[in-house]
């Protein structure tokens, strides 16, 4: 049994952040199935993220008493927010679990949060990373618990004298059935049966406030009953729209943009029968056999982290300074724990405009010609008190080791890299051209091909 | 003014004779006449609004500003009991002159005190619990233009309100920079063998083509533009160099409609009163420059100058001598002909709050439906999907 290796590039490609020649030359020996399997084993257990202590960042009030300045605490908070995002970036850049990072990725956009405190932003991505591939309901109910989104969607100010319906909503909207599926008066009694659900900020756990909990009757799609937060979970699984939303947005993270309706279905069906095992649903995806129809190959633009980790992964380049990789993540569009809002990054078209585009066709050659990279400053923080209106040219070392890759790459032709770095071929004027200049090396080839659009493309 | 007049007024800078596009400016027009163009001026990190346009015969507004509040000595009068700061005096001309309009209380409804998600309400013309994922002025791109370049913002990234379904604006800094640093023969090879190419609805057709109209669009404002000489003197603040490339734009005959620009550093929770000064006068001194450039040019008419941010600041001031986030605030329209000037609507009601902030009584949206309607000949209903009557300041 043997694995063509465009099969190799394009699971890669969306199981994971890409594979080298080398790598993919070895696993083609093996059965489309054992590759899978590989990915799937190897993904079943991670390391969590451990950056943030809980000792690290005193509670406000306790950082107030001891003298701190709010300015300095905010400081604190901030320089830990980015130690965060380049520990999980460090990790992105190492993994073996490549499919788990992904499959983290995938709830880290469906789960967006923004809140200040680094260790509670911490605890959320390692429950998104425990809870990766096993039923979405236990994966929700942690989530719900989880202090940052109980700060972030104000669930922590929903109380049975004053319901907020913050929570309610993006829960219905954005988590589970999307819009339409509800009512304005589900809104309103779904917050009824939240309210009481906090944390205890000493120790930033979950605690359910009796008190301040609503225990009377509602009326939530149109049952009545004494509900409360899990009942509210439990009726939204049942209802199978959840499993075709989140199914819906998992054919289009993992197989294409452009939903193909009755296979969404069936894989939904799937889905609901497997009691929301996401697991499975990964499985049953990428062993069907139109998973590696030539539509569903290099259809989809790289997210801005997709391109980073993948050009970093597949150069083997080594970053003197993570900050570079801080600082491409903003100006390319997704910062990781930065999301822009609750609906998380677009995606997709969203992520290209004239300035991203040009960015990323430029930086393979930056980067891996001599290892210096340029890029224009972007200052939007509100916090920033001052705007730096000079054009900042941060020059940071990363190394590549050419001699590897040219030792990897020495038997191939054009069309043999092309294959290898791009999943979609350019077209016919294109390649013309790119063909036109017969005496480039391998290294002046491979720049070229990773300088084309096509490379953004996954 | 008679065409004497205008030869003496742009006798100035000289240059202009030389520009083919000045000499035949009928060949940008649309076609309603005149092409109106206009810039959209940010503030960014929410903007005191109470402080800009104070209303200082309000003694509530002393009493929870006992720190900030500014007495009369730091005041311009201006009508209806409301002031300048005075950090915006050079403005005084065109609020007299009926070339400025000073909308009060202008917001949205359950106005949300993120600066994110504020801002993203503000550029995606979105309600609170609603997510766009283009901007007002990207759907205006999709709708009534054919370009990129007819958006421009002078900055090096491109913001959402600019960013279209089919087409996105430009960010350009500096055009001769981004010209240079698109002289990479590799990528307009390619751009021009794609050109002869069919260019699909899908990504890699849509990567070509973001890559093509980068490419000419850069091209066509560069060359355009470096004919042009504006000896016009601005203050020496990033602002005002942002918006002496606009006029420059403007000029040099682009059929740019859209110029979007941010001033940054609003967000005073602390210290306010000299940070917040500090910005009011560096954008009062680079906007009196910008229209008094462009009367100078002849170009004052078609222009229209709007100034909003993506929230005002609580009421009462907190206690680092500074305020917190808040709601409600004001919008700036500067232009020749308004239907509305000076003080347009009823004062900020500081009695009646919600939860210490301002209320709302002018949608952002319905400004945003006159613009796009009256001023730019757009079909508002398309763009903007907020039920609102468009509120007539142009």
């Amino acid at each position: 049994m043997s694995t063509p290796l465009g099969q190799i590039f394009h699971i890669y490609s969306r199981l994971g952040f890409g594979i080298s020649y080398a790598k993919a030359k070895l696993l083609s020996q093996k059965s489309l199935n054992e590759i899978i399997n590989g990915l799937i084993v190897t993904s079943t257990t991670g390391t969590y993220l451990t950056e943030i202590s809980k000792e690290d960042i005193m509670l406000k009030k306790d950082a107030m008493e001891s003298g701190m300045s709010m300015k300095d605490y905010q400081k604190l908070l901030k320089d830990k927010l980015e130690q965060l995002n380049t520990s999980w970036i460090k990790k992105l850049l190492n993994t073996e679990n490549v499919l788990l990072e992904k499959q983290t990725l995938f709830w880290h956009n469906h789960f967006a949060c923004r809140v200040r405190h680094p260790y509670l932003m911490q605890e959320l991505n390692n429950i998104h990373r425990k809870f990766a591939f096993s039923s979405f309901r236990d994966l929700l109910v942690e989530v719900s618990k989880s202090p940052a989104m109980l700060i972030y969607l104000n669930n922590q100010q929903n109380k049975k004298a004053h319901p907020n319906e913050n929570f309610a909503r993006e829960l219905m909207e954005l988590f589970t059935l999307g819009r339409g599926n509800y009512t304005e008066q589900d809104v309103q009694e779904v917050a009824r049966a939240f309210t009481g659900w906090g944390f205890n900020k000493e120790d930033s756990t979950f605690e359910f406030k009796e008190k301040q909990h609503d225990d009377g009757e509602k009326t939530i799609f149109t049952r009545k009953g004494n509900f409360g937060g899990e009942d509210v979970i439990n009726m939204i699984m049942s209802n199978k729209q959840t499993a075709y939303f989140i199914t819906k947005k998992m054919y289009k993270f993992y197989v294409n943009e452009n939903v193909n309706e009755e296979r969404v279905k069936q894989l939904a069906d799937f889905y609901y029968q497997n009691q929301y095992n996401t697991g499975a649903l990964v499985k049953k995806i990428f062993t069907s056999p139109w998973f590696y129809d030539a539509e569903n190959m290099g259809c989809n633009i790289k997210s801005p982290i997709d391109y980073l980790i993948g050009l970093s992964r597949q150069f083997s380049i080594k970053f003197a300074n993570y900050d570079i990789l801080f600082k491409l993540q903003r100006v390319l569009g997704q910062q990781l724990f930065y999301p822009p809002n609750v609906a998380g990054w677009p995606g997709g078209k969203t992520f290209i405009d004239s300035t991203t585009l040009v960015l990323r066709m430029k930086l393979p050659s930056q980067i891996l010609n001599n290892g210096n990279v340029e890029i224009p400053d972007k200052i939007d923080d509100p916090d920033d008190q001052k705007k730096e209106d000079i054009l900042l040219n941060k020059k940071f070392g990363t190394e590549v080791n050419w001699g590897i890759i040219l030792e990897e790459n020495k038997s191939l032709d054009l069309d043999k890299l092309m294959k290898v770095y791009l999943l979609k071929t350019p077209s016919p004027k294109v390649l013309e051209k790119i063909k036109s200049d017969p005496s480039l090396g391998i290294k002046e080839m491979i720049l070229k091909i990773v300088s084309l659009p096509e490379y953004n493309l996954a | 003014m008679d065409r004497r007049g205008f030869l003496k007024t742009s006798s100035l800078a000289s240059g202009y004779f030389l520009i083919p596009g000045f000499l035949k400016p009928l060949e940008n027009l649309s076609p309603g006449g005149i092409q109106k163009n206009i810039v959209v001026i940010q503030f960014s990190g929410g903007n005191d609004w109470l402080n800009t346009i104070v209303p200082f015969k309000n003694d509530l507004y002393y009493k929870k500003r006992p720190k900030l509040g500014l007495k009369e000595d730091k005041l311009i009068l201006l009508e209806k009991d409301l002031a300048f700061n005075n950090s915006l005096a050079v403005l005084k001309q065109f609020y007299d002159s009926g070339e400025m309009a000073i909308v009060n209380n202008v917001g949205y409804p359950n106005p949300d005190r993120s600066h994110f998600r504020s801002m993203d309400i503000w550029h995606t013309a979105s309600g609170s619990s609603e997510f766009l994922h283009t901007g007002w002025l990207g759907r205006y791109l999709d709708n009534e233009c054919k370009n990129a370049y007819e958006g421009i913002e002078v900055d090096n990234y491109l913001s959402l309100a600019l960013k279209g379904k089919k087409l996105n604006g430009l960010a350009v800094k500096n055009i001769s920079q981004l010209h240079q640093e698109l002289k990479v023969p590799y990528f307009n090879d390619i751009a021009e063998a794609a050109k002869n190419d069919v260019l699909n609805e899908d990504n890699q057709g849509y990567l070509y083509k973001t890559l093509l109209e980068t490419t000419s669009g850069v091209d066509y404002i560069y060359e355009k533009n470096k004919i042009v000489t504006n000896t016009f003197e601005y203050p020496n603040s990033e602002l005002g160099k942002q918006l002496k490339d606009i006029a420059n734009f403007i000029v040099s005959g682009i059929s740019t409609k859209v110029y979007y620009v941010s001033l940054t550093g609003f967000d005073t929770h602390a210290a306010q009163l000299d940070k917040q000064n500090n910005l009011l006068e560096q954008y009062a001194k680079a906007v009196s420059a910008f229209i008094v450039n462009l009367k100078g040019l002849n170009k004052w008419d078609d222009t229209v100058v709007f100034t909003f941010s993506e929230f005002g600041r609580r009421v009462e001031e907190n206690a680092s001598g500074g305020t917190d986030h808040g709601t409600a605030g004001n919008v700036f329209l500067f232009g020749k002909n308004l239907k509305k000037k000076g003080i347009v609507n009823e004062l900020p009601n500081l009695e009646d709050l919600d939860d210490g902030d301002l209320k709302y009584r002018v949608d952002f949206r319905s400004i945003y439906k006159n613009i796009l309607q009256d001023w730019l000949q757009a079909d508002a209903n398309k763009i903007i999907s907020a039920e609102v009557n468009p509120f007539k300041v142009l």
